[in-house]
Formats: structure tokens, sequence, C-alpha cells
């Protein structure tokens, strides 16, 4: 009987195992650890021996020492680049590419995308499917009809659109629109009804309520889409290859590639050059609107 | 002048009735809310009148003027959301003046109203915070300021305390009277909530499967509901019902339980009953307050009863019993001090002055 009462006064005498939670993350971690160091190694070797190579002189590149050390650092590859007008030409027609391209994504795909989710209307939920079935259409699958039209276009019209840069603009867009639309559709499906009902009771019209609420609240996920839009348009590689043959109408990509590889000469150090600079302002975007991209905003708009 | 009258006004999803030809008037700053279970068509009745959902058929007019056909902006209206519905991107201030600043209303008067409103709700040191930066009541205080600054003609609200826990939310029906109080707007509230309906209105609207079932005052639906669908409704407890047959023998009226209890009709109500008797598809209504413990100074129409105790719950002031009688579940409200004990039997008064006699068929109060 008094060992019953100790035992109740003392608490439970099992003891307790603090010890399961914390063994089981860790082995989770420890998991989590390998892989990502994996992928890590997978993905960034790459990358570093782009930029060991940059670093090297054609004749470095040439000798048989070992290709993971620069034993004679040099800048002579980024000057050579840098101080061309040619390829500056490259940086100049893929940024204007990829901006206008950006621009025209957005204003197309956060407006469709407010109107098929919000705007009931016959066929919306339709269209709204179609919009994601053009993007499962490969564009190796497309550029030989795009550049047909192209071509009849300009025997219609005497407009020739190809082998100018801007084509580029009218095409990336089949790209681009449908996906963005298809993440803002998702968006906007995600802000609760009655805020828009609100703003109709307060007076909004359908612009403004896109503009002061939609766009506002929304804005992670229009940031996400323009990540997106911009990454595919800098580095699209296929079509510029087929539309643009002119070295003054190239993007960097395409550039890099016909200039720089002569016959069955390659300029491997300014090659690699090339690439690392054409990869530095996605990566330089990512870097800054990352934050941006993972924000909650909605966070607080209804329920606590 | 903004009273809102509904004529005939009907509600159809794709060949599904929502609302099925109601008739309301409502008074210029009246409080009036629409009460029912959920799907009886008192939220799209609200959205109806705020203009969210097209009308089937009938005519809704604000102020006199039919607005089948006007927009939401333009009917001079303000909602309050179950889900506060407050813009997250804005401050308090920018939440409570877009409307405002939408109608292009000068920057003095907008800070002048804003500031008005929240004096009136006490929220005047959250005007520069975000929405998810405030507590549940705060944003409902928000979403109810960001209708008062548009003085509107008529207020909307939809089922706002539906989110807030029950401590919360008893405070903030009194706020909410306290506001309409103050600002005598013309109000229309919905809510599921039978005891939010009472505390709240002028008058009550008991909706039902489309259909309005009641108006009246609080106490009018309490004390004379029209069917049994009203009279189980408001009341908490809800009134208890057992199944029952009438009989005459000699002039006087009685009730005849399943079980064999009985309960005389009160003689004044014999005259109002006397066609019923020998109708065996009857329902007797008794509201557990008039089933209490006995005491000694019995009056006239109370009659004793003894049954066994199924459950007991003290309340504190009172004490809810539970038993079956003839079939039923049955609910009474005795003193804590008359010993009332789980599984125990007990002798119980009923107070037959307050009984209800129900049609069984057509479920009309009789």
């Amino acid at each position: 009987m008094s060992a019953t009462a100790t035992i109740d006064k003392s608490g439970p005498s099992r003891p307790v195992r603090h010890g399961s939670m914390s063994r089981d993350r860790r082995r989770a971690l420890i998991w989590a650890y390998f892989f990502l160091v994996v992928f890590v190694i997978f993905f960034l070797t790459p990358p570093v021996y782009m930029f060991i190579t940059s670093l090297k002189s054609s004749t470095e590149i040439a000798e048989a020492r070992n290709p993971w050390w620069v034993f004679d650092p040099t800048l002579i590859n980024y000057k050579a680049l840098l101080g061309s007008s040619e390829f500056l030409t490259f940086i100049w027609n893929s940024a204007m590419v990829s901006v206008l391209v950006v621009a025209i994504t957005m204003v197309v795909s956060v407006m469709a995308a407010f109107a098929l989710s919000r705007m009931r209307f016959w066929g919306s939920a339709t269209l709204a499917t179609g919009v994601f079935l053009c993007y499962l259409i490969p564009d190796t699958l497309l550029f030989i009809p795009l550049f047909k039209m192209f071509a009849v276009f300009h025997q219609l019209t005497g407009i020739q659109l190809l082998n100018k840069w801007y084509v580029l603009v009218v095409i990336y867009p089949t790209l681009t629109v449908p996906f963005c639309t298809w993440i803002m559709i998702g968006y906007f499906a995600s802000i609760p009804k009655e805020l828009d009902e609100a703003a109709l009771i307060d007076g909004a019209n359908y612009i403004q309520m896109l503009t002061k609420i939609f766009i506002p609240v929304a804005l992670p996920g229009i940031i996400a889409a323009t990540i997106f839009a911009f990454t595919v348009a800098w580095a699209q590689f296929l079509y510029p290859l087929a539309f643009t043959t002119s070295s003054d109408q190239l993007v960097l990509p395409v550039g890099i590639v016909t200039t720089l590889i002569k016959g069955d000469v390659y300029n491997w150090g300014q090659i690699m050059t090339g690439a690392l600079i054409t990869a530095a302002p996605p990566l330089v975007i990512y870097a800054f609107l990352m934050d941006y991209y993972i924000a909650g905003l909605t966070a607080g708009a209804t329920k606590g | 002048m903004a009273q809102v009258t509904l004529h005939k006004v009907v509600k159809n999803y794709d060949e599904t009735p929502a609302v099925r030809g109601i008739d309301l008037d409502i008074a210029d700053k009246e409080f009036v809310v629409l009460v029912g279970p959920s799907g009886c068509g008192k939220s799209t009745t609200l959205r109806m009148i705020a203009g969210l959902e097209d009308i089937t058929g009938g005519e809704i007019a604000i102020g006199g003027h039919v607005v089948n056909d006007v927009p939401p902006k333009d009917r001079d209206i303000a909602m309050v959301f179950q889900n506060y519905a407050l813009y997250p991107h804005m401050t308090v201030f920018e939440n409570m003046s877009f409307g405002l600043r939408l109608k292009r209303v000068p920057k003095d008067e907008i800070r002048q109203r804003v500031e008005n409103a929240a004096r009136i709700l006490d929220i005047s040191e959250l005007l520069d915070r975000k929405p998810k930066q405030l507590s549940g009541g705060q944003r409902q205080r928000v979403a109810m300021g960001r209708a008062i600054v548009r003085d509107p003609k008529v207020f909307l609200f939809d089922e706002p305390l539906s989110n807030l826990d029950a401590k919360l939310r008893v405070q903030m029906r009194t706020e909410i009277k306290k506001v309409h109080q103050k600002v005598r707007t013309t109000t229309v509230y919905v809510t599921h909530d039978q005891v939010e309906a009472m505390t709240l209105a002028d008058r009550v609207v008991v909706m039902n499967a489309g259909l309005i079932e009641q108006v009246g005052s609080p106490n009018e639906l309490y004390h004379h509901p029209r069917t049994r669908f009203v009279a189980g409704f408001i009341g908490s407890p809800a009134m208890n019902f057992v199944p029952c047959r009438l009989e005459e023998t000699s002039g006087a009226l009685r009730i005849l339980l399943p079980g064999g209890h009985a309960f005389a009709v009160p003689a004044e109500r014999t005259d109002r009953y006397r066609q019923y008797a020998g109708n065996a598809d009857l329902v007797f209504g008794l509201r557990p307050e008039h089933i209490t413990e006995t005491h000694r100074n019995i009056e006239p129409n109370q009659e004793s009863f003894e049954v066994t105790l199924e459950v007991t719950e003290p309340m504190g002031m009172e004490t809810l019993v539970y038993f079956q009688l003839d079939g039923a579940e049955v609910c009474g409200r005795v003193n804590p001090a008359a010993g009332a004990e789980d599984g125990r039997p007990m002798t119980l008064l009923a107070d037959l002055n307050h009984m209800h006699l129900i049609d069984g068929k057509s479920g009309l109060v009789l």
C-alpha cells in the first residue's frame, strides 16, 4: 500500500523517452545532408570548372597539367570579351529581348489570369485549361511552323521579322505567357472571394480591383512568374538559333556558340567566360528576389 | 430614409432554389436579423440585397428605388464579412478609407471620418497597423469601421461574429448593438445563432428552406411562435416536443401522451383547441423553463408528474435535467437546490399556462 502511495506522489516512474524524437530527427538530417552534398557536387562542378577555365590562357588550357587548378591566373578572356563590341551587342540584344518579353508576359498573363479566375464568363474554365495545354507543346515542335508563318507574313506585308532580334520578343511569349498565366491563376485563386466582394462594395471597378487589391496581394506570385519569364527569355537557345543569323542580331547564348567556335577551333577560355557572364544575371536576380519569392504576403488577410 | 423592401424575391442556382419567394419590409433605422439553419437562404438573401448575387425573380428596393440591376457600389450599402475581408497589404487607416479614396473624397474629410469611426470603435491606436498585426476582435472592429466611414444607407452583416471565440463573441455583440445605437443606420444582420438574433434584433426573421417562417420581435417569436420550426429554433435549450392526442371529457380538454401521461388544458384555451379534440396527430410543446421542481404554492394549470432523471447539467444558477417522457427526450430547468441527481426519480411541475399545441402534419402552432 505504502509503496503505491509513494509512486503516486512522485508521479509516473516510467522513464520518459525524450530521445526517440531527436534520434529520428538526427537520422533524417543525416540523410538530408548526404543527398544535399551529393546534389551540390553534381550541380556545382560544371560552373566551378567553367570558372577555373575562364581564368586560364589558351596555352594553359592546352597543356597537359591538372585541369582543376589555375597555375597562371589571367583575366585575358574577360578583357577580350568585354572589349569586343560584338559581345557587347549580344548582351544588349539579350537584355532588350528579356526585358521586353518579361514586360509583355506580365501584362498579358496577369490580366488573363485575373479574367480567367475572377470574371466568370462562358468557357472561362475551358480556356484556363487550354492555356495550360499550350505550355505542354514543346518548342522544338513549334519553331518550323513559326518560321513558315513569319516567312508568309513577310510575303504578304513586306515586313521582314526574320533575322531581327525583336522577332524573339514576338515569339518568346508563346512560351512564357501560358505558364505565367497558369501560375497567376493559382495565386489569384488563393485570394479569398470576400476580398473582391469587399472591394466591389467599396466601389472599385475591375481595373481598380486588379491594380489596388490583386496585384499587391499577389506580389509574391507575380515575382515568381517574372523570374520564370526572365529565365526563359534569357536562356532560350533554340528559337534564336533558328530565327536570327546575322551576328549583330544574336543574343548571348547563341552568340557565344556561333562566334567563339570557328570551324573546329574552340576558344575554350572565352567560351567558358561568356557562359559565366551569361549565367550571372539570373543568379543575381534570384539572389535579390528570393525573399519576396518566399514571403507570404497574404497572411492575415482573413482568418488569423 | 433607407427602408429595404423585398418583394417576392427568388433565387435559383441552376434550377436549385435557394430562396423561394420572400416578402420583407425593413423600416428605416431598423435592426433586422435573418436567422435560420445553414442552407436556409439567409446569406443568399443578404448577398442579393448587397448586389453580389443576381436576383432570379422579384424585386429589391433600397430607399424606395428598385435596385435589381444596380451594381453593389451604387447601392450605397456597406457589408461586414464573416472572415473580415480586410485588404492585407493596407494599414487599418487605408482599409477604412479605401472606399472614400475611390470616391475621391477630399483628404481632410477622409481623415476626419476615419478618426471619427475609429473613436466610436475604440481603434484609434491601431490605424497604422496592418491586419495581420491585429487580433480577431480588432479585425472585426476594423471591418465595421470600414462600413461606418462610408456612412451608407444600409449595413449588411454576414455572420460577423462566427470566427470569434465564445467570450469575444458576446463582447462584440454588445459592441455592435452600441454602434447601432450611435449610428442608427438600417441594418440587416445574418446569423445562424438564435441567441445573437434575439439579443441584437428589433425584429427577427426566421428562415427555413428558402422561405420566411416568421417575422417578429424577439419576444413575439419566443412566446408566440407560429410554426414548430420557429418554436424549436428559438430558445436554448430548445422547446420540448412530445407527440400527443387531445381528448374532450365533459367539456374539459386533456392532452394524452403516448405513454399514458395526461395534462389538463387550461380552461381559457378550451375554445381555441376544442375543434382539434379527437385529433391524434398533434404535438405538445413546452419550454424547459416551464418544467420545474415542485413547490408548495402550486398555481392553477400547473401539474406535477414523476420521472426518472437521465442526465443533470448544473449551470450554476439552474440545473438542466433531461429525462424520457413517453418516448421523447425532455429537458427541464430546476433550482440547483432541488436536489436533482442523475438516475434519481424526481417530481416535476409542468406549467401548462405556457403550453403549445402543434399540428403534426402542417407544423403550425394551433
